[in-house]
């Protein structure tokens, strides 16, 4: 497996040292496959893909050691701006968070205006067509595509947020649990997207679902208490755990 | 026994109620009473000494009849519009500051500052900028006047942008960083723009605030009766020359000084049925 992602003793801190979050956590992110992470509330599946694209250190207070590897670079590298980081490692959040300013077509090209891209009308509108089709948007909205991006249903915001971060061309795709907030319908379509996606995005998904994780990814990683209990190809993972807690926390014993 | 419990509780209860239904129907009537016979007293003293003079000439001698306000007027404007140059970019600037570093001993200071100028008598702000700006220019001036209605403007406009930008969900702000978009362009073109309603609000009912005032245009501006729109010679506004026409012995002028008080009402009032409608406008096309 060729490893797109690799953390390397990561640990990661919150409120200036007392809360310890990730606990050296040692992880390979195979590239083009999907990898979930899944635990318990609280376990530090977020802060993990928080620190793959460096916005864990936007929180105040926290702090961060160890290696995240990018393609053999450590994005946690002195003097590297997490700007160059973030074009390259997307993120989907957790709520859908299409600006509320912005049209459907200004919030898809909105990650290339931030980054001051000089395209053409042409260009943008390329870029947008193209985002909006990976994310299987294009069909709903290609007729409205000047209405305000919150005018959509949350499961469309959601795809429309895909779609803003595909535009960038990320070469990760990190997504935050993000269905969570939509209806098991929107969620499918969500679930479609992932598999379409993997062939061209490396894709690290959170999720508090396990049959989601067991649909979706390839990998799977099971976290608790701040540590990586078990990774491992997906189907063993769920069908021969090789850690007690993992057995106990996907038969629902705890969590 | 159960239902005769339920009946005489239910009796005292409603009675309360009504009781303070009352109370507070009473309290909204007092309080409206004033607003309505000001704005009336306003209204039919003021129209009948309103015509196209008060708004085209200037105040007349003493002793001459007629005349208007007109250098008054566009005093106003002016006074107003240098005040919104200096007020509106430094009261934003502040409160963008303030909101996107909370903790920071620098945006503690301005807060706290903030918090404290919205609490100083206008004519306290007077003073000062006699102090500051009419002693080293030798003379009364527009500028002096623009100088301490901007001071008065500029915590209010704080205050306003900061609350605002804190009403912004912090997760736009991450999604806009994890694009890739560095801090300065996500403070601006996601922050500030999805805040800009409400700061724009803000910014109008300081503009309300500061063409009211009076007192700290007495010896800033200080009032000219002739056309005058230089930015270094004293320069009049509606609110000095309402005062100086009000309290003169002169019958004429008192008339003139109710029709002064109208036109101010209104531009005040057009403010913020302005606001009004640019909020309802928000909270219908969220955008």
């Amino acid at each position: 497996m060729a490893e797109k992602l690799v953390c390397r003793s990561l640990n990661a801190w919150f409120n200036h040292g007392q809360t310890h979050a990730l606990k050296d956590v040692n992880l390979g992110v195979g590239a083009k496959l999907v990898t979930a992470i899944i635990g318990p509330s609280g376990c530090g599946k977020s802060t993990l893909v928080r620190c793959l694209n460096r916005m864990h250190e936007e929180v105040p207070g926290t702090t961060i050691t160890g290696e995240v590897l990018l393609d053999n670079e450590n994005i946690y590298a002195p003097g590297l701006d997490p700007v160059r980081v973030r074009r390259r490692i997307g993120m989907v959040f957790q709520k859908p968070t299409p600006f509320p300013t912005m049209s459907i077509v200004e919030n898809v090209a909105a990650g290339l205006r931030l980054n001051s891209a000089n395209l053409s009308r042409a260009e943008r509108d390329e870029v947008v067509e193209r985002s909006l089709q990976q994310a299987a948007l294009w069909e709903e909205v290609k007729d409205r595509l000047n209405a305000p991006g919150i005018s959509l249903s949350g499961g469309q915001q959601q795809r429309l947020c895909v779609a803003r971060a595909l535009a960038v061309e990320p070469e990760v795709l990190l997504m935050d649990e993000p269905c969570s907030a939509l209806d098991p319908i929107s969620t499918a379509r969500i679930e479609e997207l992932l598999l379409e996606l993997k062939e061209s995005y490396t894709i690290v998904i959170v999720t508090h679902n396990m049959q989601q994780a067991a649909r979706t990814s390839d990998f799977t990683a099971f976290m608790y208490n701040g540590n990586l209990v078990e990774f491992g190809d997906t189907k063993q993972v769920f069908t021969n755990p090789s850690r007690p807690e993992t057995e106990d926390y996907i038969t629902g014993r705890f969590g | 026994m159960i239902r005769a419990l339920f009946g005489a509780s239910d009796f005292r209860r409603k009675l309360k109620s009504d009781i303070m239904i009352s109370l507070t129907a009473l309290a909204t009537l007092i309080a409206l009473v004033p607003l309505f016979l000001v704005l009336g007293y306003l209204l039919t003293k003021g129209v009948a000494s309103l015509n196209l003079n008060f708004f085209t000439q200037i105040p007349k001698p003493v002793g001459e009849q007629g005349g208007g306000m007109a250098n008054a007027i566009v005093g106003t404007f002016e006074l107003v519009g240098m005040a919104c140059a200096i007020g509106v970019p430094v009261g934003i600037g502040a409160g963008l500051y303030v909101a996107e570093h909370p903790a920071h001993a620098t945006a503690r200071a301005i807060r706290f500052a903030a918090d404290i100028m919205l609490g100083v008598p206008s004519i306290v702000v007077g003073i000062f900028a006699y102090a500051i700006v009419v002693r080293p220019m030798h003379g009364f001036s527009a500028l002096a006047g623009s100088f301490a209605l901007a001071i008065i403007m500029i915590p209010l406009v704080t205050r306003t942008t900061e609350e605002m930008i804190k009403l912004v969900p912090g997760e736009l702000r991450e999604a806009a960083l994890a694009l890739g978009a560095p801090r300065w362009r996500t403070s601006l073109s996601v922050v500030m723009r999805t805040a800009m309603t409400g700061i724009a609000t803000g910014v109008i009912l300081a503009i309300a605030r500061i063409a009211g005032e009076t007192a700290p245009l007495l010896f800033t501006a200080f009032g000219n009766q002739y056309w005058s729109t230089s930015v270094t010679q004293p320069i009049a506004s509606l609110t000095v020359q309402v005062y100086t026409f009000a309290i003169s012995p002169f019958a004429d002028w008192q008339r003139q000084a109710w029709a002064g008080a109208l036109v101010l009402t209104c531009i005040v009032l057009t403010l913020e049925i302005g606001v009004r409608w640019v909020t309802r406008g928000a909270a219908r096309v969220p955008r």
